[in-house]
């Protein structure tokens, strides 16, 4: 039963999913706070290629090994985000040239390929990859084990981080401010919420998430590293907060649909089933654009729709 | 976090901040630059003076640096055009393919004809299908108001899949029927071939040349005719142009078809003028849209510099290719282009604003 095909596009939908949702998460709270990053790409590779880096070179046990890699992924991302909000919040400048610059900066031609290059990284595997992790034997349970706990450590901490993140947003003080900022600056600054503050924060928190996606891709998937290891997937993480209409619990259903997407058609020629890998391909994409059309109009406007200020530089002195 | 330096709105606009921000952003890109070469190990004096001598300067490097900068120039001036009515089209990578693609079927659909007259194809033909592509997100954008930047991204990625569907998964019209092994695009006739242009010992791409008059052409058509001074009304207040009656969702489809055309056509001139066949990896590891639109940013979205920014980051891409190797990592090209964007982004609003020291006590005062 566990070998059903159906239980394997579940399961690796969960399996590729889980750094495209880490990614999301990350724009998710960047967005909620007013501020776009469309450099989410080029953070996930900074973290992608860092944590490599760590994987190669620091002693220890594997697992400390392991966690230490993901940290420095994250710390990574979290720097090339800092970049990006001092770009956005301090000079004020146009979010979306300033997000393309850090993608084209640290990018699969830019940073991270350079320092793949000085730290000599992709000569060698990784010795400390991060494994599949099977909770008290619980992948061995039909149908439910495989697809969810037959997974790594970063997916289990993608769930509790995705129920954390709902509670902060919609049951929190704080999480109500930072809505608040991202809604409307001039009304959260009026009530005395520091408004380069939380955007600051949610930015490099939003980072530091891309961060650890680009180390699932370098440390998981592949796992080595090779320059453009996460082809593209910083821009569907863009593409996911939107399908997940900015909630974390949404985003993380897009993102195992998108998984599932991604894999479909490897998983399918692996049973000799014919089908365009193309159009598999495409799917996720053009159903971004089919989602962004219906929330773009109507009630889902409304109800769905993206920050009010996402985008907009807020410029305090002209209150 | 109260910062020290406080940021205050310029009224009006001095002249030698056009020229002195623009040197002052490269200097500055050059010196962190630097400091990236020295903290890995790299004399960054030597690494400079080597992107100069293989970038421009000698006649051979330079039309070399012609090459690069051709496919720059169009997807440049498409950004440019398109960003001057506020429209953020990240799509000039997808709007390119779909330039090969047009370009590659009329190179070979009417390779029976006069040179001339598959060269004009080619270029109609790239830059109907770049237009028609772009004509999607503009139609969505003034139809439903999506967000122009999202859905032009996610159509390169369409782009991108098709491009790939019609070389590698099909046995489509631009597919080689004798490929094995890798499948190729059939290649164009000799006669389909773009032909350089030479003055003295440089030879110009005729794509560039092509370049330039479109970015003349574009330069009058937005400083000089009513179409461009619309434009200008709709990027600097959308109520105000609804008030004057004009038709604000018509020109967002509009130009954003002529955007694509503009990308399309640097999709034409990539296969009639270097690749002569429809590479689909090759064209889609370049990354020309992206970098378009760093050209449009150094210029400040003038169509006329956007040639100029265009050779510049042409020779910086041109050495990159040159000198790869252990002494000059792949990777470091988009490094430097990246610091570049950055410290012009940054520069940018030496132009808005001056900046002023706090003075935290007046602020008391004054309540």
């Amino acid at each position: 039963m566990n070998n059903n095909i159906l239980v394997i596009i579940l399961a690796s939908g969960v399996f590729y999913g889980t750094p495209l949702f880490f990614a999301a998460l990350g724009e998710l709270f960047t967005e909620r706070s007013g501020v776009l990053n469309l450099g989410v790409e080029g953070m996930m590779l900074m973290g992608g290629v860092s944590a490599v880096w760590a994987s190669q070179h620091i002693p220890g046990t594997s697992w400390f090994v392991v966690l230490c890699s993901i940290l420095i992924g994250a710390f990574a991302g979290a720097l090339v985000a800092a970049l990006h909000a001092f770009l956005c919040v301090t000079l004020r400048t146009n979010q979306t040239v300033a997000g393309l610059s850090i993608t084209i900066f640290a990018g699969a031609l830019g940073l991270s390929s350079y320092f793949a290059n000085v730290w000599d990284v992709a000569s060698e595997t990784v010795k400390h990859p991060i494994r599949i992790l099977n909770p008290g034997g619980l992948a061995d349970t039909p149908i439910v084990g495989p697809i969810l706990f037959h997974q790594t450590i970063l997916t289990y901490l993608s769930w509790v981080l995705c129920v954390l993140s709902v509670v902060y947003l919609f049951r929190t003080r704080t999480g109500l401010k930072l809505r608040s900022v991202g809604e409307s600056p001039q009304t959260a600054d009026a009530v005395g919420i520091n408004v380069a503050k939380y955007r600051y924060i949610h930015t490099i928190l939003g980072g530091a998430l891309a961060g650890v996606g680009g180390t699932y891709y370098s440390l998981t998937i592949v796992p080595q590293w090779v320059d453009g290891v996460t082809k593209g997937a910083g821009w569907i993480a863009i593409a996911l907060v939107i399908f997940g209409f900015w909630r974390p619990d949404l985003t993380l259903l897009g993102a195992y649909l998108f998984g599932a997407l991604q894999s479909l058609g490897l998983t399918l020629k692996s049973r000799n089933i014919q089908i365009n890998g193309s159009i598999l391909d495409a799917m996720p994409f053009i159903m971004t654009v089919l989602v962004l059309v219906i929330v773009s109009g109507g009630w889902a406007h409304k109800r769905l729709r993206a920050p009010a200020a996402l985008g907009v530089p807020y410029e305090r002195e002209e209150r | 976090m109260q910062s020290p330096l406080r940021l205050e709105r310029r009224l009006t606009q001095p002249k030698w901040l056009n020229w002195g921000v623009p040197l002052l952003s490269l200097l500055g890109a050059l010196i962190l630059g630097g400091i990236v070469l020295f903290a890995t190990g790299k004399n960054p004096i030597s690494v400079y003076a080597r992107i100069v001598e293989r970038g421009f300067a000698s006649t051979d490097a330079f039309s070399r640096t012609l090459i690069s900068a051709t496919p720059f120039a169009f997807t440049g001036l498409a950004a440019s055009v398109a960003f001057r009515m506020g429209l953020i089209n990240i799509g000039g990578e997808g709007q390119l393919y779909l330039g090969t693609i047009g370009a590659a079927f009329a190179g070979i659909a009417f390779q029976d004809q006069p040179t001339a007259v598959i060269i004009a194809t080619m270029i109609i033909f790239g830059m109907l299908f770049g237009g028609a592509w772009a004509a999607i997100v503009g139609i969505l954008k003034a139809k439903f108001s999506t967000n122009e930047i999202i859905t032009s991204l996610m159509l390169n990625y369409v782009a991108a899949i098709f491009l790939d569907y019609l070389i590698f998964n099909s046995s489509s019209y631009w597919r080689d029927p004798k490929s094995y092994g890798f499948p190729t695009g059939k290649r164009l006739i000799k006669n389909a071939y773009w032909n350089d242009i030479s003055i003295g010992s440089i030879e110009i791409p005729f794509g560039f040349v092509v370049a330039v008059v479109a970015a003349v052409i574009v330069w009058f058509l937005y400083n000089r005719t009513r179409f461009g001074y619309e434009v200008g009304v709709i990027a600097s207040s959308p109520n105000a142009a609804r008030y004057a009656g004009i038709r604000a969702r018509w020109k967002i489809i509009t130009v954003m078809a002529l955007s694509g055309a503009l990308a399309g056509l640097g999709g034409a001139s990539d296969v009639g003028d270097f690749r002569h066949v429809l590479d689909a990896k090759g064209v889609q590891i370049s990354g020309y849209g992206y970098t378009g639109i760093v050209v449009a940013a150094l210029a400040r979205l003038n169509p006329l510099s956007a040639i100029f920014v265009a050779v510049f980051l042409g020779g910086l891409s041109n050495a990159g290719y040159a000198l790869q190797g252990p002494d000059f990592p792949s990777g470091l090209v988009g490094t430097l282009q990246g610091l570049i964007l950055f410290t012009a982004v940054a520069g940018e609003i030496l132009t808005r604003y001056r900046i002023k020291r706090q003075n935290t006590i007046a602020d008391g005062v004054i309540v």
